[in-house]
């Protein structure tokens, strides 16, 4: 079961309210999806914990509904 | 703590680096486990790899361990350092090979 690029996103944006969401469908098949992810609430954060977040915006879809998310996460500079 | 959970404690504790992947070095069956292999092999250390195919139960187990839902994951020394994602980010900053250094981990042979 595929996700479109708009679902991710707000998601994403709905945990996260002030982030920056750039999402790239890797394959075109609507599978395989790159995510770019910035946001304050990230800062201070170590790498896992900041992808924790995001994972968890996604509500426990990654690894099933959603299994090729390529993630990476920043803090606004 | 579950019977699986002990399991993994000991298999991560055991080893200095572990990976655990989908299929083997050798035969990775998921890009990101293959991705992952290619920069331990890049980076020359030693390491234990736990194939999650052959074991259910590590499989569903070892998401739930690091509360990281996602295979491949990576631990240094008895820490999970995280999946394909934050290993190539590590890695291409230079900081994979500084703690991999810093950690004495031996070369592969």
């Amino acid at each position: 079961m595929a996700m479109s690029a708009e679902a991710i996103e707000d998601l994403i944006r709905a945990a996260l309210p002030d982030s920056a969401v750039t999402i790239t469908d890797l394959a075109g098949d609507g599978d395989h999806y790159s995510a770019h992810v910035v946001s304050s609430a990230f800062a201070g954060k170590p790498r896992v914990a900041q992808h924790k977040m995001v994972y968890e915006a996604l509500g426990g879809r990654m690894g099933g509904e959603l299994h090729a998310l390529q993630l990476t996460t920043a803090v606004p500079t | 703590m579950s019977e699986t959970d002990a399991r993994i404690g000991e298999i991560v504790n055991s080893n200095d680096v572990v990976l655990f992947m989908k299929g083997t070095p050798l035969f990775p069956q998921c890009g990101f486990s293959s991705k992952v292999v290619a920069i331990l092999d890049h980076l020359g250390v030693a390491y234990e790899s736990v194939d999650v195919l052959q074991d259910q139960e590590i499989r569903t187990g070892i998401k739930t361990y690091s509360d990281w839902p996602t295979i491949p994951q990576l631990y240094l020394k008895g820490e999970f350092i995280g999946g394909s994602d934050i290993m190539m980010e590590m890695f291409e900053e230079g900081e994979l090979q500084q703690m991999v250094a810093d950690a004495n981990i031996p070369k592969a042979i």
